[in-house]
């Protein structure tokens, strides 16, 4: 009868058996794409030890924009955007299909979050003075975010197709349309034609599902790679010094400049 | 049809693009860069292959000016014109048809409103109808029609849009209203319903424009008059044609004056200082 090892030897011996064999396709990808490292590059970054809870709300508003487009790609597979079917099919969703009042009150209570959740971070940059150098093209990147975000929130109202989405457009196309000069062309341009109607509608949806999330996504992916390359900012009652320096890039990096957080790290 | 601006516009565009052109063409050191002869030195140099990046100017020979111009060089830009040509020849369909079929007019004819004697003089009745039965309840319109009795040897009509100046809502009929009167018509093209009202004024549920019974704004924030609709009598029927703005009607009935202009969206103005802030109007193009 074999003598039993004691069981954290027992543990750490299992461990030594497992983990090359979790790590072998780990490696297999890093070795061929760097993509671990650049994830671990992404999630574990330092930041300044007196951050709190405010600077959580650029996260949060990620996860509602990721919240609107997983809703709206399943929202899209019941979703006919016709004048004759729109209503008929919105009517479906809510009533009819399983979980699809759900997933419909998620997408439509989520897309007021998004805007709220925008304004909210919007302040907490503004007022932490986190958009001071070198912060700017971020704070440009967030600015040019929010009226897309309004955007998707104007092109979207009109698809359930009912009294208060009809009119609610009809004043908003009208209103572009008082712009001086090209005011006229643009409502003409957002009608589809002289008069809102069927080509309103699908041109509404195809701005809603593809164009708007499309340049929203690739300014967000700007707004995370500036994130990331350039750190959190400390809140402004902060005691550590500001801007101390920045420890210089060592030999062996490539390039990409790992700025330091300012002041303490956390451990 | 081609419209005047769209005309001037690109005679406006073409002369001085022409001009730029031409005085590019014309200058001299462009002239010596494309079309001048080679220069002896450089015909008999030594060759240096292109992704070197050295300039085709063997070592020894300084520079001649424009004159010389390495392959690389030539290459690429060329690389660079050659997919800036299929950059735009894939990209200018693609905006032309994003943009311009908004641009297209729908060529719609008069909607048989039915017979004149369903409109009793001096009565205000509320029309609704199809405009363009074939696009569906989406096109359904609604106009306040008045008889005004027969004025120089014709019947006189008041058919007044009920689409808001101010942001296009639909105005009501501010007044009594004989919902047991109404009257389903068939047409020839569409079907209509007639509704005998009493308006003391039009007046807007979206953000409070009121109108006179002659469309003049008597309160709100509407910019100027309810639009109005061109008609004509064919066969003892009603027949609506195209509508236009109005910026102020004097007098009432056969007898009113209107300011008419061609038809623009709500919250433009027609006239005045303001009005000049809408130069062109889209169906001015087509």
């Amino acid at each position: 009868m074999a003598i039993t090892p004691p069981p954290a030897r027992r543990r750490k011996r299992r461990m030594d058996k497992v983990m090359p064999l979790v790590m072998m396709p780990v490696n297999w990808l890093e070795e061929r794409s760097g993509l671990v490292g650049g994830l671990k590059y992404f999630l574990f970054r330092k930041v300044p030890s007196d951050i709190n809870w405010f600077h959580t709300l650029g996260s949060a508003t990620l996860t509602a924009f990721i919240v609107q487009a997983v809703t709206g790609v399943i929202l899209a597979m019941y979703y006919k955007p016709h004048p004759d079917t729109a209503y008929e099919s919105i009517r479906y969703i809510t009533n009819e299909a399983t979980l699809g009042w759900l997933v419909r009150g998620m997408h439509r209570w989520g897309a007021s979050v998004f805007i709220i959740l925008i304004f909210l971070h919007m302040a907490r940059v503004f007022l932490f003075g986190a958009y001071k150098y070198p912060r700017e093209l971020n704070w440009i990147v967030g600015v040019m975010l929010l009226p897309l975000a309004m955007l998707e929130g104007f092109t979207g109202y009109l698809l359930p197709w009912d009294q208060t989405a009809y009119w609610a457009t009809v004043v908003g196309i009208n209103l572009n349309g008082t712009g001086p000069v090209v005011g006229p062309f643009l409502a003409q341009f957002l009608r589809g034609g002289d008069e809102i109607g069927t080509d309103t509608l699908t041109r509404f949806y195809a701005m809603h599902m593809l164009l708007l999330p499309g340049a929203i996504m690739g300014l967000i992916g700007l707004h995370l790679y500036l994130v990331i390359r350039l750190g959190v900012s400390s809140p402004p009652w902060s005691k550590d010094a500001a801007g101390s320096e920045r420890e210089e890039r060592p030999s062996g990096d490539p390039g990409l400049v790992r700025p330091r957080a300012r002041g303490r790290v956390a451990k | 049809m081609v419209s005047p601006p769209a005309v001037i516009v690109g005679a406006i565009i073409t002369v001085i693009f022409g001009f730029l052109w031409a005085r590019d063409v014309m200058s001299p050191g462009r002239a010596s860069a494309a079309g001048g002869p080679e220069p002896a030195g450089t015909a008999d140099a030594e060759p240096i292959p292109a992704h070197m990046g050295a300039p085709a100017t063997p070592p020894g020979h300084p520079s001649e000016g424009p004159a010389s111009y390495p392959r690389s060089k030539f290459l690429e830009l060329g690389t660079l014109g050659l997919g800036a040509v299929i950059g735009g020849i894939i990209t200018a369909p693609i905006l032309g048809f994003a943009v311009l079929p908004a641009f297209t007019e729908d060529e719609l004819g008069g909607v048989d409103l039915g017979p004149l004697t369903k409109y009793p003089t001096g009565k205000w009745i509320e029309a609704t109808f199809l405009l363009n039965p074939a696009a569906g309840e989406v096109s359904r319109r609604t106009a306040f029609i008045r008889s005004n009795g027969m004025e120089g040897g014709q019947p006189s009509m008041t058919i007044i849009s009920n689409r808001c100046v101010h942001l296009g809502c639909p105005v009501q009929a501010a007044g009594p209203r004989n919902d047991d009167q109404q009257e389903t018509i068939k047409t020839e093209q569409a079907e209509l319903t007639v509704t005998p009202v009493l308006p003391a004024n039009f007046s807007c549920p979206c953000h409070g424009g009121s109108y006179d019974t002659e469309g003049n704004r008597i309160a709100g924030p509407p910019v100027r008059a309810l639009d109005r609709y061109k008609y004509s009598i064919v066969d003892g029927h009603l027949i609506l044609l195209q509508p236009y703005s109005v910026s102020e009607v004097e007098g009432e009935g056969a007898k009113a004056a209107i300011k008419a202009y061609g038809i623009q969206g709500p919250g433009e103005h027609v006239d005045g200082l303001s009005g000049l802030l809408y130069p062109i109007q889209p169906q001015d193009l087509g």
